[in-house]
């Protein structure tokens, strides 16, 4: 008896040791990050990992000191983009999954085939003539070329959102049918109130998506100052001639950006999981 | 041959059996529904054929016509014989002749298929109206868009924004791979024409330094690929088995640890790294402090090729196994536990457990995450281009560095080369092997009708 007891013990004090490594090498770049967006020190990257001095200032010239870089108006800008893209997408998301689950018609499968098979394309491949059909309707470098960008394309992610539907059983569709509903009440008034983890999942990751995205905004936007998203300033300000002055300060925006997400992921981490167990890996 | 049949039939049936209104509206469209009193849809129908044929006389045929040659005139300068001065000449401009040419064949498709429509409206009412059954009336085709046919009512704003957003560059970029559209072939100063499979020949069978690149990359995004998907896969569900286990307290804080990496922006945390790992970097800067190495001679984590190539490994790695980890955790408990019962009663090892049980049944509920994630992974853009950039860079290779992916090296060839044929080739490529990889997913989850089992 005495050596199970002795090995399970041993077993929790080498798992709990493993485990605390692991998450300190996962937490220290972040540690790292956020030590020095409070750094007082203003040259570049050091060596020290606990700076000298701390400081808020970092934060305050973030804000306030706009000549260089216009964080505030980036910031602006990315809260626009993504809460009016997160609304649009996920209408798109939640509109196109509905009715690949629960609606039958003629060309329900080729229709998702040919989705599937568009997704495979690698997507900033078509970005150039993106830009040219934005220009004909005079969007070019601005912030709803860029709403269009993101929620244009929204419906191809329909997969995650589908699964999900279909595990909703069609008895409940039949008997509201039965009482009279039309297939648009039911979408409404009995499949979207029972579907709260996936229109969640949904939600966060159509804010997440253009509140993260690097790529299309940097193409999009080129070199229209005013209307970059933070993303692309954070990247500017670490460029090569930038960085030894704003290091601490691309810190601390950096910070900025991850706060809302954390904390929004962290909540919301259950409804995550759910979205994509729940929806794309079956048994 | 089955399915185009099916698609003349109204025709056939209007020629053939169709009294005057339904015969009408092969010409007028919408005839067969005016001339029966479903105004709405008989003028619709009709404005939609006035419209598309004002379009076609003004800028459509045209259009269409200019695919052929993507533009013959050359800007240049031409003499103005009454002024006497030489004047600039706006020439062709071969990118809008395609564009807009794709947009042209679009719509005269798009046309096509409501032209049938209404000829199909017109026979079926002629039908009804023989077997004196009342016709459709507007009030009801309102609200079969709300029921019977509320998939219209849903997906037709998904799918124009799909089309315009998605489907239309996509066929515009496929073509552009069949020209010769390059850094010398610039619009709107210079045309670009047809070439055919010349960008392909290039990549694939020319031997010079563009196909040489193209076979390095192509092996090194699938070994990237390989690694970045099992790495992560077998590793993150290592942790996940670990913070199950039965003597592991504070499951949940451990869990919220890791999670606390993934919800921070990938751009952050892999510009971050970029920084950390540099040459004089804090990594190196700290090893130097400790004396593990000579301050002069930094591990070169982001500049040496092999290194490089290990370091984005290592470091998606730590980008992934929090997020594999999340996903795993939950199947992980999902194991029947009896299974394990058993063969701790048989005396099998921890090791043969997880080899016997574990694993097979991991790999059996998550083969369609596994292949999503490897293919994902060939197209995986933000941690080579963030963390390396590509580099380091090599003359051997052309326009890219040793960390690249075809998809960087796409990305590279589009956006600072301006070798939008050669990039639209490799993107052509990409999604070939993509598409052979995902066949294998397509068929477990949509063919072998799993998709109803839970209806």
């Amino acid at each position: 008896m005495k050596s199970i007891k002795f090995k399970q013990r041993l077993t929790s004090i080498t798992g709990h040791s493993f485990l605390t490594v692991l998450c300190t090498v996962w937490l220290l770049p972040i540690v790292w990050l956020v030590l020095q967006s409070f750094r007082g020190e203003s040259t570049g990257p050091t060596n020290n990992i606990i700076p000298r001095q701390f400081t808020f200032d970092n934060y305050i010239n973030l804000f306030t000191d706009t000549r260089l870089f216009n964080f505030p108006r980036w910031f602006g800008n990315t809260l626009f983009v993504a809460v009016i893209s997160c609304v649009i997408s996920t209408m798109l998301v939640l509109m196109t999954s509905y009715a690949f689950s629960r609606l039958r018609f003629s060309m329900r499968e080729k229709y998702m085939k040919i989705i599937l098979v568009i997704g495979m394309f690698p997507g900033f491949m078509s970005m150039i003539a993106i830009y040219h059909i934005l220009k004909m309707f005079g969007l070019t470098q601005t912030l709803w070329a860029l709403i269009l960008v993101y929620s244009g394309g929204a419906a191809m992610g329909y997969y995650i959102s589908k699964g999900f539907f279909d595990t909703i059983p069609k008895a409940i569709d039949e008997s509201a049918m039965i009482d009279g509903a039309t297939k648009s009440q039911i979408f409404w008034k009995i499949t979207l109130p029972m579907s709260k983890p996936i229109v969640i999942y949904t939600i966060l990751t159509s804010f997440m998506a253009p509140w993260v995205d690097f790529v299309f905004a940097s193409i999009i936007m080129r070199d229209s100052y005013n209307n970059f998203t933070m993303a692309i300033g954070l990247y500017e300000m670490l460029k090569r001639e930038n960085i030894g002055t704003y290091f601490t300060q691309f810190c601390a925006g950096a910070v900025v950006v991850a706060i809302p997400i954390t904390i929004l992921f962290i909540f919301m981490q259950k409804y995550y999981v759910s979205g994509v167990t729940g929806g794309s890996v079956k048994g | 041959m089955e399915k185009l049949k099916q698609f003349f039939e109204p025709f056939k049936f209007a020629i053939k059996d169709g009294d005057s209104k339904t015969k009408l509206s092969l010409v007028v469209m919408g005839a067969g529904s005016f001339l029966r009193k479903q105004y709405v849809r008989g003028f619709t129908y009709l404005l939609i054929q006035i419209g598309f044929i004002a379009y076609m006389i003004t800028s459509g045929l045209s259009q269409i016509a200019g695919l052929r040659t993507l533009g013959t005139v050359e800007q240049g300068q031409v003499f103005d014989e009454a002024r006497g001065i030489y004047v600039y000449t706006q020439g062709d401009n071969s990118m809008l002749f395609l564009l807009f040419g794709v947009m042209a064949v679009l719509l005269f498709i798009a046309f096509v298929g409501v032209y049938r429509l209404s000829v199909k409206n017109a026979v079926e009412n002629q039908q009804l109206c023989e077997s004196k059954q009342p016709l459709i009336s507007f009030k009801q085709d309102c609200h079969d868009l709300m029921d019977g046919k509320f998939h219209i009512t849903v997906l037709s704003l998904p799918t124009v924004l799909v089309t315009i957003f998605t489907i239309l560059p996509l066929i515009f970029m496929i073509f552009i791979a069949f020209t010769n559209y390059d850094i010398n072939h610039q619009p709107p100063g210079n045309l670009f024409t047809w070439v055919g499979l010349n960008n392909f020949r290039d990549l694939v069978a020319s031997n010079g330094i563009i196909s040489g690149t193209f076979y390095s990359l192509l092996l090194w995004t699938l070994i990237w690929a390989f690694f970045a998907t099992f790495l992560n896969y077998v590793l993150g569900m290592l942790v996940a088995m670990l913070i199950n286990h039965k003597q592991i307290k504070l499951k949940k804080l451990w869990r919220t640890l890791l999670v606390v990496t993934i919800a921070v922006p990938q751009f952050v945390s892999l510009m971050l790294m970029s920084q950390l790992l540099s040459d004089n970097g804090a990594l190196n800067g700290l090893l130097a402090s400790w004396g593990w190495i000579s301050e002069f001679q930094p591990i070169k984590f982001l500049t040496d090729p092999n290194i490089a190539r290990i370091t984005v490994i290592v470091v998606n790695v730590w980008v992934g196994i929090p997020y594999t980890m999340l996903i795993t955790s939950g199947i992980l408990m999902n194991v029947p536990q009896d299974m394990y019962e058993s063969a701790r009663i048989d005396g099998a090892s921890a090791w043969v457990q997880f080899r016997k049980i574990t694993l097979p049944y991991m790999l059996n509920v998550t083969t369609p995450y596994l292949i999503t994630q490897f293919v994902g992974n060939i197209n995986n853009f933000n941690v080579i281009f963030l963390l390396t950039g590509g580099g380091p860079l090599t003359l051997s290779y052309y326009k890219a560095g040793r960390t690249d992916l075809l998809v960087t090296w796409l990305y590279k060839l589009a956006l600072t080369e301006k070798n939008y044929a050669l990039a639209s080739a490799i993107g052509i490529i990409i999604f070939m092997i993509m598409a052979t990889l995902s066949l294998v997913v397509f068929r477990r989850t949509l063919e072998d009708g799993r998709e109803s089992t839970f209806q």
